[in-house]
């Protein structure tokens, strides 16, 4: 860039000042900390002592093709990302498009639904696990009562059905924290409801004047027009839905056998409570390579199906 | 004509219902743990389960803050969101208006390292930064929790401060370019109290996250005296088996309460600036 001006250049200096903050914190933590991170995916070391380190070149990233819990972790966590995303962005849209209708109130269920989106944490995860207790808790509390209805309505086989267990079935813990997820549906609802809003009347009323039907308005025009706004939210929430740890750390500890051992949650294991810094730390970049080959993919598809304004 | 005014209403209707149908799913669970608080144990685990127990049981919440330090990981979480809450307004503000509003050499290659950096999973930094706070002897206080919020505050936070500050017409910078006023003197008396929305929103959900924090915490103290409320709730989990739960829920019920109260009171904000950051893409 050429800088003519004292003006400019003191523009100039003052962004390096201003962009401080994230410069220091970029080339001084998160760089250095790649670079360390790559180096000790290459070595043996338990962390504390320097003396301990062995090269160890790539047979920590063989070791993790052929651990079968890497296996089971990466499985359960693509199957919590594939279902979980996608319900949670249709569960999203619909919450959105219920919203974008002209009902008295909406502001109200606006902030209803999305509160447990940002107002969550380890308070709300200890509230689902007694609302998942299998003999105390609200969910089969609530199946119980259906079922009795259902026998007293002339089902009688209903009585007798066996409630799930939910977090502690090795069967039910994953859909468990899957029907959580979509508790904390909000965040990708708002921005659904963004887009939605900003969908030009115009396009309505012509498709009208063609003679679209409800399906034909919502398949030709309401999807193009908030393309955008599905890509971002598949983006972030599948890169969010690979990091998963805290659900799954206090509510089932990555059991029933294994059942919930998600790929943060192994890495955890590997690093604070086994000690091995190297071979954490190439499942850390193994996680890294699988986010960066899934986004890759998104945006490349996304040319097919992402609509911007004025191309 | 009748009959399609008709329909119409009965669509409305239905709308309504669906609507106050979710409602009441969305709210359950933290109806259902105020309930949960307020039974006595005996009353917690009984089959079938009953939604309330009369009387209320108060002296669950006594009890629970006397059972352990509550009060002291309240206090301690006060501490560990505010200042790290201080440091991504500021920081985050800062750099979004470096990115919005200057030009300096490089500015593009460094917001496209900003946007790169969403898509790097923390764990990756996990073990060094670990390593690198306790070689300056950072574990077990508060550090580790508090100064990297100062460095730029995340990606998320800048890019919502840059969208805002682009907004921002530029009349009414030059106008004081001008006069000759200096970058930090427009930053902080024209762009700043303008940017009161987004430093509402950016403050409320960064308070919250922190609020929250359950990693960081878990991985950098071990002295409990130290923990914040989301350590706090684990010890109420552990203690004794598992036989707190009715305190376990109505401590958790505690911890939330200011974090509703804050959500109630800022979610105007908060939603107006994250639709007007959304529709811009």
């Amino acid at each position: 860039m050429n800088l003519p001006t004292s003006r400019a250049r003191r523009e100039n200096l003052f962004g390096y000042l201003f962009a401080a903050p994230w410069l220091i914190g970029f080339g001084g933590l998160t760089l250095v900390s790649m670079t360390a991170s790559l180096f000790f995916s290459l070595i043996h070391w338990d962390g504390i002592n320097v003396d301990t380190i062995r090269w160890a070149g790539v047979d920590n990233y063989a070791r993790a093709l052929g651990d079968g819990d890497v296996a089971i972790a990466l499985w359960n966590t693509a199957y919590y990302s594939f279902v979980s995303v996608p319900l949670g962005l249709a569960f999203g849209l619909a919450l959105a498009m219920l919203l974008n209708q002209p009902l008295k109130g909406v502001t109200l269920f606006r902030t209803i639904f999305y509160m447990p989106a940002v107002v969550g944490g380890v308070a709300t995860i200890m509230m689902w696990i007694w609302i998942f207790n299998p003999d105390y808790g609200l969910l089969n509390s609530a199946l119980y009562r259906f079922c009795d209805g259902l026998a007293a309505l002339g089902w009688e086989a209903a009585a007798g059905w066996r409630m799930p267990s939910w977090i502690f079935s090795q069967d039910w813990a994953m859909p468990s924290l899957i029907l959580m997820s979509l508790w904390g549906t909000g965040s990708a609802m708002l921005i659904f409801l963004a887009a939605l809003q900003n969908v030009p009347d115009s396009l309505y009323e012509a498709s009208d004047l063609d003679g679209a039907g409800r399906w034909a308005k919502f398949r030709y025009v309401t999807v193009p027009q908030i393309s955008p706004a599905l890509f971002f939210n598949l983006v972030m929430g599948v890169i969010g839905s690979f990091q998963v740890f805290t659900q799954a750390f206090l509510m089932t500890n990555g059991g029933p056998n294994k059942a919930t051992l998600f790929y943060v949650l192994y890495l955890y294991n590997k690093a604070f409570s086994d000690f091995e810094l190297g071979y954490a730390s190439a499942l850390a970049w193994i996680l890294f390579l699988i986010i960066l080959a899934l986004t890759a993919l998104i945006f490349r598809s996304g040319q097919l199906w992402v609509y911007y304004e004025g191309e | 004509m009748i009959d399609h005014r008709v329909q119409r209403l009965l669509l409305r209707i239905g709308l309504y219902v669906v609507a106050l149908g979710l409602s009441v799913v969305f709210l359950f669970p933290l109806v259902w743990a105020v309930g949960a608080s307020l039974k006595p144990l005996l009353e917690v685990y009984r089959y079938p389960p009953s939604l309330l127990f009369w009387p209320l049981r108060w002296d669950n919440y006594t009890e629970a803050i006397a059972k352990l330090p509550f009060l002291r990981f309240i206090t301690n979480t006060l501490m560990i969101s505010t200042a790290a809450t201080l440091g991504q307004v500021l920081s985050a503000s800062m750099v979004g208006y470096a990115f919005a509003r200057l030009r300096w050499r490089g500015r593009n290659f460094w917001f496209v390292c900003l946007l790169a950096t969403m898509m790097l999973p923390g764990q990756v930094l996990l073990i060094p930064n670990y390593l690198i706070f306790k070689n300056l002897g950072w574990v077990n206080t508060y550090k580790p929790l508090i100064v990297p919020a100062w460095l730029g505050g995340g990606a998320f936070f800048i890019f919502l401060f840059r969208q805002f500050f682009r907004g921002v017409p530029a009349d009414l910078t030059d106008a004081a370019h001008i006069d000759g006023a200096s970058e930090i003197r427009i930053y902080a008396s024209i762009i700043l109290p303008l940017a009161r929305p987004v430093m509402i929103t950016v403050g409320v959900l960064s308070f919250m996250g922190n609020w929250q924090e359950f990693m960081m915490p878990l991985i950098y103290l071990s002295d409990y005296q130290l923990y914040p409320i989301s350590m706090g709730l684990r010890m109420y989990q552990q203690v004794e088996g598992g036989s707190y739960v009715h305190y376990l829920m109505a401590a958790s019920v505690v911890a939330l309460c200011p974090l509703v109260l804050l959500f109630f009171f800022a979610q105007r904000h908060i939603t107006q600036s994250l639709l007007l950051t959304g529709s811009k893409g």
